[in-house]
């Protein structure tokens, strides 16, 4: 690793200037040279004119030296291995983790050992973000006890006990009547259901159905267990008036379907993990057991919808969809193992491929990873903007270098990336003014003096 | 012998032609002194072979078990049933235990698709793949080949079809592989139900009912319903799937009139096929095949351990 962890940064405290940035502003839909000033742990100012000639006396000075400085990441989606798992992942690990694949907010699912369907696992999480002092973290509630489907979990509550959002994690309702009454109750709080859309009596298999999963011998989940999910989950929003976020879209077929739900202006989005524009089901030849995923990685033609999806808006957000798994859980036969890449340190490097590819300008990839998730859950973070968190992240957007699962930071080491080559590396990431990530070759103003 | 030397025997996918054709010229030789009263050579003599079965099996594992120690190996049965991996221990553990006992080949058998291949990353031996759950069970398809190719002569412009249970079996896709390796036209036959996703572009026709998927056919290939494997309902009653899927008389007569008729074993009689069909002593060859499972299986551990004394430790 050629970075490290800043845990100890003291609080942010008096001015400091990023200057000579190459700056992506993703909610004015903008990027330029300029500069930001953080005051006390927030931006007090940023813009193309702002310090052209320097920082004035008496302000640390940070040069970027045309680095590209952006609003942090927002992860909406991450699994860490506590409480329960610690072997895993802990949140510590999982901060260290985000940290260095410049993500400054996440947001932990509820699947965890006891599941997040209790008010008081919502304070562990919040008071253990406090101790740990790396990225912002904040917790799902479990959408039903025990993300069973059955009873709703008490969302109320959970709300008020800081939960953003409410999900069942990985695990799809498959009943209507639940969903139903789950979309109709939390208009009260104006509580947003995140959903995996999965038809649970198809979805049993261990990949994408079709040519790969026949060869390989291996149960298949068809495209279809997603899509008519998918169209489900839009007639009870349109039913209900409620609200509701579509998780890891992974087919052709429910793009189009939510691009026309968002046509008939449903309360409606969705985001989509990094695996799924990137990797298709080749991945899992050879029983790769690194790249079994839920949903599993489709055929290249839903691949290129996914991608397009993104160019397009329909899908809002991208997500790491971050699932430690270790060696006992994935050196099995492929059946047998266990669901779930890591992904949070290869988030931003695999989502610049978009960029690189000319999908999508650097504004609009933030829109995705940052300024969209965190309007979407009503997170602080996310954006530039005067009086808001400074949660930013410096990289080099062209350096290229190669994925190497035994250097990242995470307790497992189970990246569908591995041996990847890759564009664009952090260089640094800044939580509420403090840089908690910095790479060895990116030395601040203050570290050199 | 021309045979290029195999590591593993792990599928029939990917194997060249000159490499099928040169195990069943191996095996052609096996089928003699199988059938002499000294039976046995010292070919192997000296050499372990370890025969590691997660599933229940006795045609394939005794088959295993005559072939090796005819060419005089010390054979090991590990009982699964009573074995270590009853107690919690993992696959890759068991693999690695036994691997330090230095075996210079173990037979895997295991429910799961992609066990076996598994299991060969982590040793030094040859591994020989004696089904892994619904992926490939090479040697059946060598022995089915080697059947064929001694009542037709070649498999070049056969026409086959594999009826019954498709989905749940390791048999079809071994065989869809080799059939077409060696220039045979393949159809698949039975309930849609019972077809795995996307099979006709492995290059097979797909047929969903015996007139129209026996038509002309060379060979027929009847697969055992396996409802040990099956979640859920694929079939309403045995009753209405031998009316429609099983091979009868009435059936076999879409079929050439000179048409063999296999079955890789155990039969299911009045599920898949009927006795006197089975028992057809003119077209069925079911026998057969077995006796050619011996030789077969002497082949392929001649290809990847013979000759090779105090080797295999060196070339891992």
């Amino acid at each position: 690793m050629s970075g490290s962890i800043h845990k100890t940064a003291p609080p942010h405290a008096g001015s400091t200037a990023y200057i000579n940035a190459r700056i992506v502003d993703p909610t004015a839909d903008s990027e330029y040279r300029g500069a930001i000033l953080i005051s006390d742990g927030k931006i007090a100012d940023f813009g193309p004119n702002l310090f052209v000639s320097g920082a004035p006396y008496g302000i640390e000075s940070v040069d970027c030296r045309g680095l590209v400085l952006a609003p942090g990441v927002v992860d909406t989606r991450v699994h860490t291995g506590e409480p329960g798992e610690e072997h895993k992942e802990t949140l510590e690990s999982a901060g260290a983790a985000a940290a260095a694949g410049g993500i400054t907010s996440l947001v932990l699912l509820p699947d965890n050992e006891p599941p997040f369907d209790d008010a008081s696992l919502i304070e562990f999480v919040a008071r253990r973000a406090r101790l740990i002092k790396l990225v912002n973290m904040y917790a799902y509630g479990a959408l039903t006890v025990g993300l069973e489907g059955k009873e709703l979990a008490e969302i109320g509550l959970l709300a008020e006990a800081g939960a953003v959002a409410f999900t069942d994690a990985d695990h799809a309702v498959g009943s209507a009547q639940v969903m139903r009454r789950a979309l109709y109750y939390c208009k009260a709080f104006d509580a947003l259901i995140v959903h995996l859309p999965q038809e649970p009596t198809l979805s049993g298999g261990h990949m994408t159905s079709g040519e790969m999963a026949t060869r390989l011998g291996l149960s298949g989940n068809p495209p279809l267990a997603e899509v008519m999910m998918v169209e489900r989950d839009i007639r009870l929003v349109e039913m209900t008036g409620g609200k509701m976020h579509l998780a890891k879209i992974s087919t052709a077929e429910s793009v189009a379907v939510i691009a026309a739900a968002k046509a008939r202006g449903l309360k409606i989005t969705c985001d989509t993990a990094a695996p799924y524009f990137a990797l298709n089901d080749l991945a899992v030849g050879d029983y790769r057991t690194f790249g079994k995923l839920v949903p599993p990685l489709r055929a290249e033609k839903d691949r290129a919808a996914i991608v397009e999806g993104l160019r397009s808006g329909v899908i809002d957000a991208i997500v790491s969809d971050h699932r430690p798994q270790d060696q006992d859980s994935k050196r099995v036969p492929f059946a047998q193992a266990l669901p779930g890449g890591i992904g949070l340190e290869t988030l931003l490097p695999i989502s610049l491929e978009l960029a690189h590819n000319g999908h999508l300008t650097l504004p609009q990839l933030f829109q995705r990873l940052s300024s969209t998730p965190a309007r979407l859950f009503g997170l602080p973070g996310g954006r530039l903007a005067k009086g808001a968190p400074a949660d930013l992240v410096v990289f080099d957007a062209d350096y290229a270098w190669q994925i190497d699962r035994t250097d990242l930071w995470s307790k497992t080491k189970n990246t569908p990336f591995d041996e990847r080559p890759v564009q664009g590396r952090v260089m640094a990431t800044i939580v509420g003014g403090r840089t908690i990530y910095r790479d060895d070759s990116f030395v601040t103003a203050a570290a050199a003096a | 012998m021309g045979l290029p030397r195999l590591p593993h025997l792990l599928g029939i996918e990917g194997l060249a032609p000159e490499t099928i054709s040169g195990l069943l010229d191996l095996s052609e030789n096996y089928i003699d002194q199988n059938r002499s009263i000294d039976k046995r050579r010292d070919m192997l003599a000296g050499r372990t072979v370890i025969n590691l079965f997660f599933e229940n099996s006795t045609r394939t594992r005794t088959s295993f078990e005559v072939a090796a120690k005819r060419l005089g190996s010390d054979v090991i049965n590990m009982d699964v049933a009573t074995s270590s991996v009853r107690k919690g221990e993992t696959l890759l553990d068991t693999a690695m235990t036994l691997n330090a006992m230095r075996p210079d080949a173990i037979v895997v058998r295991h429910h799961e698709s992609g066990a076996v291949n598994l299991l060969s990353q982590k040793v030094n031996c040859a591994v020989i793949n004696a089904g892994d759950g619904q992926h490939e069970h090479p040697t059946q398809a060598l022995l089915d080949a080697l059947t064929i190719r001694r009542r037709r002569g070649s498999l070049q412009g056969l026409l086959v079809a594999i009826c019954g249970d498709i989905m749940h079996s390791r048999v079809a896709r071994s065989n869809i592989h080799l059939l077409q390796i060696m220039g045979a036209r393949v159809r698949v036959v039975g309930p849609p139900t019972l077809m795995p996703t996307d099979i006709d572009k492995m290059g097979v026709e797909v047929h969903y009912n015996m007139k129209s998927g026996l038509a002309d056919v060379d060979i027929v290939m009847m697969l055992r319903l396996q409802t040990e494997r099956m979640q859920g309902t694929f079939v309403p009653s045995i009753s209405e799937y031998f009316h429609f899927f099983g091979l009868d008389h009435a059936k076999l007569k879409y079929a050439k009139p000179d048409a063999l008729i296999m079955h890789p074993g155990p039969m299911n009689r009045g599920v898949e096929i009927d006795s006197e069909v089975a028992d057809d002593l003119d077209r069925s060859v079911i026998h057969e095949q077995v006796e050619m499972g011996v030789a077969v299986r002497m082949a392929c551990l001649e290809a990847l351990i013979g000759g090779r004394r105090n080797q295999i430790g060196a070339v891992a």
